[in-house]
């Protein structure tokens, strides 16, 4: 695993609003505040590490209930805020993601991180339905449950390309003992097999991503890094309010004709039986 | 009770966890108005497990069945615990996300299709890791896309459970229902006890499990709405109850603000005592759906 986790979630979030601290109602562990995009303000949303949480199973960067249900709080108070505005004034939302899992405690099952998740995944696909933009901006890892509760239901997401992004199902050494791999031979796969893969690269062949953007040292941006990613946010967003307000461009993408073959085929043949039936 | 009233009861009743996922699904439907859609016979499997070495199955360990419950039309989707421990793939997540969009499509134009998801899974599948993953963001948008239309039932009656990304698919439901044995939750005890330690959660602990994850126990706090017994025609008429309610006017996952002060309220110097959470979470004074 590598060690800058949540590290370049802070360093995008305060590249992009000027800010890297949570307001005084908001747990160490999420940061959140509205910011100028273009010529309109949109609301920035992050998860980072807090070693001083109170829930320690959070306190790596980690996404629990307290923070699935502050990002479901700041993203109810957008919607409910601009129900009433046109779909082209309604605020962006854009999600900074470097998230290392979902926590992996008691505490968290006890009082159900489950649902706490599904919340969250729940603001944010009602954001998205109600006419939000809502894009992600993976700047570091995106690991399963975290990446679920805090930027899956986006519109569009754009990755760094660069070998510190990470997004997947499981990490390493978990997927390989629960696969019954060693990690070299999970390693070896993921270079046959897209889906499996640890690359970034591969990620972008299964159609998910809407664009990988070149930035030579996401941790370290330079101020024409940070214009450069301001200004493919604002083609997302633009991008986000031609298309439809549902994940179909997921399927649609060129990438996805052909890695997601299977899935296209099987959507075909189940529409087709259905209207027989 | 006595004896001879409970035995013949209890013998007599059809158990419906020991019913297989496409048995369970049937078992859901109107006599005579059901049909299965995309089936073995389609030969739909798995693209990624026969270049890992692993069968594939023609039906990627997903059912879908079409038909009528107390004659709405309906159509549930079972995951099959036994294949792949109900792992999401890029073809049974694709079933599940393509039978809950065509559900939206009728609902929208007045032929209100509810949907039942028998979750018996794990989670994502492995094998197929980020297609699985990506079908879960999927099925969660689906459910949502369906819910303000027609409600959206999720059944888990064990043994397998709902672990996992699918979980969260649970979370977003109108309605779950859950038997004794049933047990839900995002990690499952292994996981914990890998990723966190044993001190953390003892994977071997099983009255520690139930206790957490149990039916009772979701039911009991509120996070899920009804507790049936393993018995195949009362969890067909709890089914049938819901697919014909009235849409609820808000749903348990936009409850941000209760939950979030609920959580806000927790005592995290130490672990958190799973009766005690149930008493404070279901009583009147702190609110709660029911």
């Amino acid at each position: 695993m590598s060690k800058h986790i949540g590290l370049r979630g802070r360093v995008w979030f305060q590249a992009l609003t000027g800010n890297n601290q949570p307001t005084s109602e908001d747990p160490g562990t999420v940061l959140a505040t509205e910011a100028q995009i273009g010529e309109e303000t949109a609301l920035f949303l992050c998860v980072v590490p807090d070693p001083s949480s109170r829930f320690p199973c959070v306190r790596d960067g980690q996404v629990g209930l307290e923070e699935a249900f502050t990002l479901a709080h700041h993203l109810r108070r957008v919607i409910a805020e601009d129900r009433e505005k046109p779909k082209a004034k309604k605020r962006p939302v854009i999600a900074v993601v470097d998230v290392k899992s979902q926590a992996y405690g008691r505490r968290e099952e006890t009082a159900g991180i489950f649902f706490a998740a599904a919340a969250s995944a729940d603001a944010y696909a009602s954001a998205r339905m109600a006419g939000h933009p809502v894009i992600s901006l993976v700047a570091g890892q995106a690991f399963s449950g975290g990446f679920l509760t805090h930027g899956y239901q986006a519109n569009r997401i754009l990755a760094f390309d660069d070998a510190g992004i990470v997004i997947h199902a499981m990490h390493k050494e978990a997927a390989a003992r629960i696969t019954r791999r060693s990690v070299a031979e999970l390693e070896e796969l993921g270079h046959e097999i897209a889906p499996m893969s640890y690359d970034v690269g591969d990620y972008a062949k299964l159609g998910l991503l809407y664009k990988l953007l070149q930035v030579d040292d996401p941790q370290h941006p330079t101020t024409a890094d940070i214009e450069a990613v301001r200004h493919d946010l604002i083609d997302a967003i633009q991008d986000a309010r031609r298309g439809a307000s549902d994940l179909r461009n997921r399927l649609q993408s060129e990438a996805a004709k052909q890695t997601r073959k299977a899935g296209i085929a099987v959507r075909a043949a189940l529409e087709a039986q259905w209207q027989n039936s | 009770m006595n004896q001879t009233s409970f035995i013949p009861e209890f013998v007599t009743r059809k158990s419906f966890i020991e019913l297989d996922g496409r048995k369970r699904a049937q078992s859901l439907f109107d006599d005579g108005t059901w049909r299965e859609l995309v089936g073995p016979f389609d030969r739909m499997e798995s693209p990624w497990l026969p270049l890992q070495g692993i069968a594939p199955q023609f039906d990627d360990g997903c059912i879908v069945i079409k038909g009528k419950i107390g004659g709405m039309p309906a159509v549930a989707i079972a995951l099959e615990g036994a294949f792949q421990g109900g792992s999401i793939g890029e073809v049974s997540g694709a079933k599940m996300t393509a039978a809950l969009d065509l559900a939206t499509k009728d609902s929208e134009v007045g032929k209100r299709t509810a949907a039942i998801l028998l979750l018996e899974t794990g989670g994502v599948r492995l094998q197929e890791a980020n297609l699985g993953l990506a079908a879960v963001a999927e099925v969660i948008a689906s459910v949502l896309a369906l819910r303000p239309h027609a409600p959206v039932i999720t059944l888990i009656a064990g043994t397998v459970g709902c672990f996992g990304g699918m979980s969260l698919a649970a979370g977003v439901s109108s309605y779950v229902v859950m038997t004794r044995e049933a047990r839900l939750g995002l990690n499952g005890p292994e996981v914990i006890e890998q990723e966190s330690g044993i001190d953390e959660f003892d994977s071997s602990d099983r009255a520690l499990i139930w206790a957490i994850h149990g039916g009772e126990q979701r039911v009991g706090m509120g996070l899920a709405d009804a507790l049936v017994e393993d018995d195949a025609e009362k969890i067909k008429a709890t089914i049938r109850g819901y697919v014909k309610a009235d849409l609820r006017p808000e749903y348990r996952s936009q409850l941000v603000e209760l939950y979030g002060d609920r959580i806000a309220a927790l005592d995290t110097s130490e672990q958190i005592d799973p009766i005690n959470l149930r008493q404070k979470w279901n009583s009147k004074t702190t609110g709660g759906l029911r």
